[in-house]
């Protein structure tokens, strides 16, 4: 399956499932979609990391370090993964 | 002969554990270092190792039983006839003292030269416990001593209400568990979450220890991270990210290397005593979401280079996270290192961690205006801090390793 057939919707799921993976302790909450992720739910630096880890491996998208502030929710995220897998 | 594992210490602050689960079964056999048992401490489910080959015994306890530190929690065979452990006690009470506990005994057999990791003469009694060294660490009456042996309470999580701060026998008595209530409901444990409540209480005690005890000195210094920051932006962008670093794994290289020409700063206070340690084991303080904090160790951080040292880092941030610390982790480190990251303020002051003497704070670091030679720049400043114990060394030696650690940072591609 080639990652550019995915929905944003689609996106945002994965997102989310790559961040419980990472952060088991966020499991059990509701995050809505526009929610800074580092603010509200204190993810910290390794967190983020293993986060764009994750979804780098799930979708072979390259996600510089420079873009990280782009993947500040899972809103966002699910914008900046959408345009990079069309692209690629 | 036929030997007991004993709860183990995994700290200062813990006086208790319950059993989550046997890894082993009786009859299994156990490597030195396999894991028997996961137990549930205020730090979450920790997974426990044996210290030597041996063959799961008889369990002691069940599954939901808390129990507290050095109470039998099963039998163990010998390994076998090939296997040398005719005298080697399952638990000495000297191993199980203090910091290191039993598992600990797995880091020691590499660095041969510390005391008390020679394997014990065939054929020698264990012991008596007011004879082991360690029980010397804690000033303790006789009675107090005995008892606390045979309840199997460590001595060094007490604070004496004795003469000098020594532990006496009403102390004990009032740490001792009550055999005779009904043992506590067992809780439904969980692997994900630590109970934070029970981890309040733990930092607590040992937080309190540390300011009551310890003599804290504090020394800052601000350092220019620039070149710092751009090796590891440089760096970084040629790689995927899961070969990517933190500035963290930087900051603790760079604290490990320094530590090797300032002894006095990694060990332990055994009563009033230094104790320098052979390792160089750097506790690393992760947060926890919705309150507390552990530091776990990162083993010999000075002899791993930064890729194997982040390797370590996600390793142990990943357990913090979903439960199963090792042991000999949680037990050992023998300096600590916290970090504030990217979020934090200018400057932590941080609160050592019984019995170890130092730990090295690194605030936020952020672009501040500093001289470059005759003219000021916007650099990326990073602020340094010691707390060191004043009982075991001074704010000279506490300065100049301080600036030790900035030299390092100056060259990141050394470390």
């Amino acid at each position: 399956m080639t990652s550019n057939s995915l929905s944003r919707e689609a996106l945002q799921a994965i997102a989310l499932e790559a961040l419980t993976q990472v952060a088991p302790d966020l499991a059990e909450e509701t995050i809505p979609p526009d929610a800074d992720l580092r603010e509200a739910y204190d993810l910290d630096s390794m967190d983020l990391l293993n986060w764009i880890n994750a979804l780098h491996k799930r979708l072979g998208v390259d996600i510089p370090e420079q873009d990280y502030p782009r993947l500040a929710s899972l809103g966002a995220a699910a914008d900046y993964l959408h345009r990079a897998t069309r692209a690629g | 002969m036929t030997q007991v594992f004993r709860m183990p210490s995994l700290g200062a602050d813990m006086e208790a554990g319950t059993l989550i689960e046997w890894t082993r079964q009786p009859g299994e056999r156990l490597a030195r270092g396999d894991t028997i048992a996961v137990i549930e401490t205020q730090k979450g489910a920790i997974e426990v190792e044996v210290f030597q080959d041996a063959v799961m015994g008889r369990p002691l306890i069940g599954i939901g039983d808390k129990v507290p530190v050095g109470a039998p929690m099963a039998e163990l065979e010998p390994a076998g006839p090939t296997v040398q452990a005719s005298g080697t006690t399952a638990a000495p009470p000297s191993e199980r003292q203090g910091p290191s506990g039993p598992a600990a005994g797995d880091k020691l057999k590499d660095h041969p030269a510390q005391s008390g990791s020679q394997p014990e003469p065939p054929a020698k009694s264990p012991p008596p416990p007011d004879a082991t060294p360690a029980a010397t660490h804690q000033r303790a009456s006789p009675a107090a001593r005995r008892l606390a042996a045979q309840q199997g309470i460590d001595l060094a999580t007490l604070i004496g209400s004795g003469p000098g701060g020594a532990v006496i026998l009403a102390d004990i008595q009032a740490a001792s568990p009550q055999p005779e209530t009904a043992p506590a409901p067992a809780r439904q444990p969980t692997h994900a979450r630590p109970d934070l409540a029970a981890m309040r209480e733990a930092i607590a005690a040992a937080m309190s220890r540390a300011k009551r005890e310890i003599p804290h000195y504090y020394l800052a210094h601000d350092l220019d991270l620039s070149d710092a920051v751009h090796w590891l932006r440089r760096r970084n962008a040629a790689r995927p990210p899961g070969q990517r670093l933190l500035m963290g794994v930087l900051f603790i290289k760079a604290v490990a290397l320094a530590l090797h020409d300032f002894r006095e700063l990694n060990g332990f206070d055994r009563d009033g005593r230094f104790e320098p340690a052979a390792g160089i084991h750097v506790g690393t303080a992760i947060a926890i979401r919705g309150g507390g904090l552990v530091a776990p160790a990162i083993h010999d951080a000075d002899q791993l280079d930064l890729d194997a040292l982040m390797t370590r880092l996600r390793d142990l941030v990943a357990r913090v996270r979903s439960g199963g610390l090792r042991a000999a982790e949680l037990s050992d480190p023998t300096v600590t290192v916290s970090s504030l990251g990217e979020r934090g303020v200018d400057r932590l002051y941080g609160v050592i961690y019984p019995p170890q003497v130092a730990i090295v704070g690194f605030g936020t670091p952020r672009p501040r205006a500093w001289v470059v030679e005759q003219s000021v720049q916007a650099r990326t400043v990073v602020t340094a801090t010691l707390a060191a114990d004043h009982r075991h060394s001074d704010g000279h030696r506490g300065a100049l390793f301080l600036a030790r650690v900035a030299a390092h940072l100056q060259e990141p591609q050394a470390l």
